[in-house]
Formats: structure tokens, sequence, C-alpha cells
């Protein structure tokens, strides 16, 4: 079954919709003091978007840290970017970049907390992950 | 000469002792952002506008005074009295940033009318704005909260209410014109003002969240109440100023959707649930894709998206990948 990570800041955005999700999920640590946390198994990112006009600095800092382990990076299935699409053309750009770089899909993307729509398409999503993880290819490190 | 026994030293703002690190973030992303309506080729536009008929550049011109209005409100009291309310000398600062940016995009209103209208019309639309009585309510209503001595928390609700709800019942134009290819560039010149206008939401509304954690349970139900009494209200004049405005070209209910769908964002600024139900806010995909040009979503769990493409290219800084 596939597990959550993710990033939340002060506005605590992407924490509120990682609780209301109702799974346990691993939260990604803001200050680059704290232990970074390894992957619970094959997992699913979820990730706010932080980008100036150009699209700089969308990925926070401490998810590209997160990432740079090669063993929690092997263990990614996906990617949500959650953003607001008031920033036009950068909107949820961060989960576009690590889909990316990563080479795994992009699997939602959501404005702020989302809406219960967004609860329910992700819900449903990752039952369906559950019932195929045997199809998942998992690459261990 | 008196001395200076019993007063609190002025302090000056050291950007190298950052309390919240969050506002030299928003600091950094306002700065990396400016910019002034002389950079959008707004003439270009020219044409584009002399296809619009009377009654379409005359509500043109009304949406943006009444955006102008909001635009001098903020500038002139709303951020100057949040500054006052201001924890850190940097948030301060940055409130500075977003008040200045205020008299930016109210500026760019004149810049699109000099460039596109009739003075006359725009006189016309001018004094309508006086006039008309939602408008006045609505920027009422957020102006009292900036009044000396009111409560610093409840204006911060209603500061996130005019910079994430209340503009929007104006950016619907530019953007239903631009997913009709018309007026663009005005539409570009707009795109700009909404980037700037979440931030400021959201950093107005995370300066909220964190002053309201320190006080008690009772006083935050007492904020939570007024915050959803306060849109209730304003949403009730937004219903009726939409009305005014659209009814004519039969588009109100489409703006009252999108009206919806940024009320529950402008909740969540505020670190709230939000208050209509997803089948209120069924935007319309044409205005959705023009607010966020080249960042489709769509469906990957049910494979109904048919863009998704794993390759595309993207701006991105590259030094801290390692891999």
């Amino acid at each position: 079954m596939a597990g959550l990570v993710y990033y939340s800041s002060a506005s605590g955005n992407t924490a509120r919709f990682a609780a209301r999700l109702g799974r346990p999920a691993v939260r990604i640590p803001a200050s680059p003091g704290d232990p970074m946390p390894e992957a619970p198994g094959p997992c699913l990112l979820i990730c706010p978007t932080y980008a100036d006009g150009a699209g700089r600095g969308a990925v926070p800092k401490q998810v590209i840290r997160w990432l740079n382990g090669p063993a929690r990076r092997a263990a990614l299935c996906g990617v949500i970017g959650t953003g607001n699409r008031s920033f036009g053309p950068t909107f949820a750009l961060a989960g576009r970049i690590i889909a990316e770089k990563c080479s795994v899909p992009l699997v939602h993307c959501l404005e702020l907390a989302g809406t219960p729509d967004d609860i329910a398409r992700v819900s449903a999503g990752l039952d369906l992950i559950e019932e195929r993880t045997c199809s998942i290819p998992l690459i261990t490190a | 000469m008196k001395d200076m026994t019993g007063t609190r030293p002025l302090r000056a703002v050291n950007w190298n002792r950052v309390a919240d690190p969050k506002d030299l973030e928003v600091w950094n992303r306002l700065t990396a952002n400016f910019w002034l309506p002389e950079k959008v080729p707004l003439s270009n536009d020219v044409q584009s506008w002399a296809q619009l008929s009377e009654a379409e550049q005359r509500l043109t011109i009304r949406v943006f005074t009444g955006l102008t209005l909001l635009d001098t409100i903020q500038a002139g009291t709303g951020a100057p009295a949040m500054m006052a309310d201001a924890q850190t000398p940097h948030e301060e600062a940055v409130l500075a940033n977003i008040a200045f940016m205020e008299a930016v995009h109210a500026r760019s209103y004149s810049s699109i009318f000099s460039t596109l209208c009739p003075m006359a019309e725009v006189d016309e639309a001018f004094r309508w704005a006086e006039e008309n009585p939602h408008l006045q309510a609505k920027a009422r209503a957020v102006s009292d909260t900036y009044a000396p001595g009111a409560d610093p928390l409840k204006r911060k609700i209603a500061s996130v209410f005019l910079e994430s709800f209340l503009f929007y019942s104006g950016f619907y134009l530019p953007m239903h014109w631009s997913s009709r290819a018309r007026l663009t560039n005005t539409a570009d010149l707009i795109r700009l003002i909404i980037r700037d206008e979440a931030i400021h939401g959201y950093y107005i509304g995370l300066k909220f969240q964190q002053a309201a954690a320190r006080e008690s349970d009772g006083r935050r139900a007492e904020l939570k109440d007024y915050a959803f009494s306060l849109l209730f209200d304003l949403y009730g004049i937004e219903a009726l100023y939409a009305g005014d405005l659209y009814d004519g070209s039969g588009l109100t209910e489409e703006v009252k959707a999108f009206l919806h769908y940024n009320a529950n964002k402008a909740l969540m600024n505020l670190g709230y649930e939000a208050l209509f139900p997803p089948e209120a806010c069924q935007v319309n995909p044409a205005i959705l894709a023009a607010l966020a040009p080249d960042s489709e979503n769509h469906d990957f769990f049910s494979g109904s998206g048919s863009s998704y493409v794993i390759g595309r290219a993207v701006p991105t800084e590259d030094e801290d990948w390692a891999f």
C-alpha cells in the first residue's frame, strides 16, 4: 500500500489537506535542523509550490533535501502538487518539476487545502493504488 | 535636553535577524514579482476594444473602476492600518510593499483607461462607482475594520476577504474576455495583479493564523464566528453587485460560481474550512484555464486527462538537486 509524505509550511494548507485524507502521513520538517524522515515504503509526495513569477524557487528546499536521499527517491510512486491557480502559469509548478525530475507521474493538482472533491479523488486514487500494489514497480536501493 | 529614561528605543529593522522566516520569504517573492503597467503592451488591445459593443465597453470600464476603488482603499488605509498592528519590523516592511503594490494596481486601471477608453466614459464610471450602493457597501464594510481602534485580527480577516474574495467579481470579466481571445494584453496585466493579491491574501491570512493561535479558545471561536458572518454579509452584497454588473450580459450565475470558489479560498487563507459546497463552485473551465494558462489540471487516476506529458520543460534552479 502506498504511504503519504508531505511538506507544509507555517500556513498549514497542505497539512490540513493531508490530515483530511485520514491516513498515516509523514511530514517533512520545515526546519533544516530537524532530522529527515525516511520514506514509509512506496509513497506519494504532496508538495506545495512557492515559485516567484518566473518559476524560481518552486520546490521547497526541504523537499529537495528529502528527495536527495536515493532510497527515499526510489520509494516515490507519484506526486500531488498543491498551489493556487491565482499564480497563473506557475500553479502547482513544484508538482510538475518533481514529476519530471524523478520520472514519476503527477497524479493530481489541487488548490490551497483542497476541496471535498480533491479529498474524494485522491482517496479513491490511493485505494486504487492499494488494490494494485503488486503491480507497482518497486526499486530497492 | 531630555534623556531617554522611560521611553522605548526606536528600533531599526535588521533583516539579518528575522524572527519569522515567512517575512523574508514573502518579501523576496513580492520584490521579485515587482512590475509596472508600462511593461504590458496595452495598446495592442485597441483593436480588440473597438470590437466590444457599447454595453460591453461600459461594463468593462465599470468593473475596472470598482477594482480601482478596492485597491485605493487597500493602499491608502488597509495596509497602513495593518502596519500599525505589525508584530515585527519585517512584517511592517512587507506591508509597506503591499501598500505600494496596491497603489500600482490602482494606477494600472488608469493606464488601461487612458490607452483604450474615451475620457468622458471613464469619468461617468467614476461617478457610477461613487453612487452604486453595492460597491459602496462592500468597500464600507471592509473600511470600517480599518478605522483606528478597530480589532486588529478582525481587520486582518476583512483584509483577506478583500484580497482573496471581493476582487473576484471584477477579475472574472477580463478572464472571460481573455477566454474569448479579447483584450488579451489587458488580461496579462490583470493576471499580474491576481498573482500579487494571492500573495497578499496568503501573507495576511498567515499573520492572522499566527496571531489567532496565541489567543484563548473563546476568542478564537469569536473570531471564527465573525469571519463567517462577515463573509456571509459580504457575499450578500457581492451577489447584488454582480447582478447590477452582469445581469445584462447573462453572466451573473457564472460569476456567482466564481465568487463561491474564491470565497472558499479566502477562508482557506485564514485557516478555515470551505463554506460553499463543491456543486456551488463549478467554475467555467474556460475561466480556470484563463486564470492559469499552461498549467492544465487533469485526472490521472481516471485516465481522462489527454495532455499529460512527463517531460515538459519547466524553469527551475538546479544547484540544489544533487541527482
